[in-house]
């Protein structure tokens, strides 16, 4: 077996923002006008409940009829959707809030052809997290499809609660608690 | 029909095996209230994993890559070039591949509201640089050594020089960002970030090597810094089954 001579990582530290914020990517992967664009709002929270204010929140989504632009998802009886990456990022700097501009993602098959309720693959960087730490969010509009979700029925009903957003204010919210009580569920993936 | 239910196997962080240095690492103080503690579920890649980011043909300026030449001015410091190659862990390069770098100015000095560090800000210089991969895998910065800087980690603390790098692999899971140090750096033995990755050949993978062959003649000081980016390494994976 050929040795695998990987690339470790390191913190992003407090500095993240002049790197990966102001640039290409933005926190709106689709326009606010869209009539599907849905926000979703949170906050960074570390082990005692304080705002984390210099992370980064990063998302993985597929387009609205559960494709993903990217070429391991070669479903051509899926459109794709011109425009739509599927991915997007927010930095928590104002006070550990971040937020994110998206549209509610298809379902896509799981490993067994099950279909996933929709979901994103979130990613979150900050000082003090040596590595990316990868969670999901999941909608609290699909009770039916969650219900069936193979990822969410394989978690106790704590750590499953930790994925599913809440209604707030005509949008979404996510917070995002990285240690002690209602820490959110995370994923080796 | 009743669900099925797949039992997913939950790993401590500390168990992972991997390159990657542990979540909790308490000599790096920033840790102790932010690495989550739970231990981690192990999910198989659907197509949610095995997909992942693509940044495509958006276009970037030719300053993007050159972070001495974004202002109406040239940054104080010694210009160095700092090129390497993107690798899969299959040894293939990867093209296309957006790289994106923060560094501190060569006083080091992050141009950011949360350095208070009494040391100079650069008018002409920002510390930020973006570019694609070529054919090859191959990217190319050109930028200012940047300097050493006191942080408040433990008395008098300091980090070795390094840039910033965020990189994204081929899919999800394959997203890594990172440091790059500078070889001979005298700071390695008291730096809890760099020490955080207990295995000593890994660590060495992010000292980038200075290459003769690399330096621009009358100009610029040249340095190589190879990214290998894989994802997971060999970690348990449970068969699903009937509950």
């Amino acid at each position: 077996m050929t040795e695998v001579l990987l690339t470790p990582s390191q913190t992003s530290g407090p500095y993240l923002e002049i790197g990966l914020l102001g640039g290409p990517i933005t926190n709106r992967l689709v326009d606010g006008s869209d009539p599907r664009a849905i926000r979703i709002s949170g906050v960074l929270l570390d082990g005692v409940g304080d705002p984390v204010p210099d992370g980064l929140v990063e998302v993985w989504q597929a387009n609205a009829a559960g494709r993903y632009a990217h070429p391991a998802d070669d479903r051509e009886d899926v459109p794709l959707e011109d425009g739509f990456t599927g991915f997007g990022r927010s930095g928590t700097v104002d006070g550990g809030r971040f937020e994110l501009v998206i549209v509610k993602p298809g379902r896509v098959p799981w490993v067994d052809g099950r279909l996933q309720a929709p979901h994103l693959l979130v990613g979150v960087f900050a000082r003090g997290l040596l590595k990316r730490v990868a969670t999901r969010m999941y909608f609290p509009d699909e009770k039916a499809a969650n219900a069936e979700d193979p990822v969410l029925l394989g978690l106790g009903p704590e750590e499953r609660a930790t994925l599913v957003a809440r209604a707030e204010d005509g949008g979404l919210r996510f917070d995002i608690v990285l240690q002690g009580n209602g820490q959110t569920t995370f994923f080796a993936v | 029909m009743r669900p099925e239910t797949t039992a997913f196997s939950r790993i401590p962080d500390a168990a992972l095996t991997g390159t990657d240095p542990p979540l909790l690492y308490p000599d790096y103080v920033g840790t102790r209230l932010r690495a989550p503690k739970s231990p981690l579920v192990l999910l198989p890649s659907s197509l949610s994993e095995l997909t992942g980011p693509v940044y495509g043909d958006g276009a970037l300026a030719e300053t993007d890559a050159d972070l001495t030449r974004q202002h109406a001015g040239e940054p104080l410091g010694e210009r160095i070039t700092v090129t390497g190659r993107v690798v899969g862990s299959d040894g293939k390069p990867l093209p296309g591949q957006l790289v994106e770098i923060w560094q501190a100015n060569a006083a080091g000095r992050y141009r950011h509201a949360v350095d208070t560090h009494e040391a100079p800000l650069d008018p002409n210089f920002t510390g930020w640089g973006r570019c694609l991969t070529d054919e090859g895998g191959t990217y190319r910065f050109t930028t200012v050594l940047p300097g050493a800087y006191p942080w408040q980690n433990h008395p008098n603390a300091w980090r070795p020089k390094h840039i910033h790098f965020s990189l994204f692999g081929r899919a999800f899971p394959e997203r890594l960002v990172t440091q790059m140090y500078f070889p001979g750096d005298p700071l390695f033995p008291f730096d809890p970030i760099f020490n955080s990755i207990r295995d000593e050949r890994a660590r060495q993978r992010l000292v980038s090597t200075f290459e003769l062959g690399l330096t621009r003649p009358d100009w610029a000081l040249g340095f190589r810094f190879d990214i290998v980016v894989g994802g997971r390494e060999a970690t348990p994976l449970e068969e699903p089954h009937d509950d």
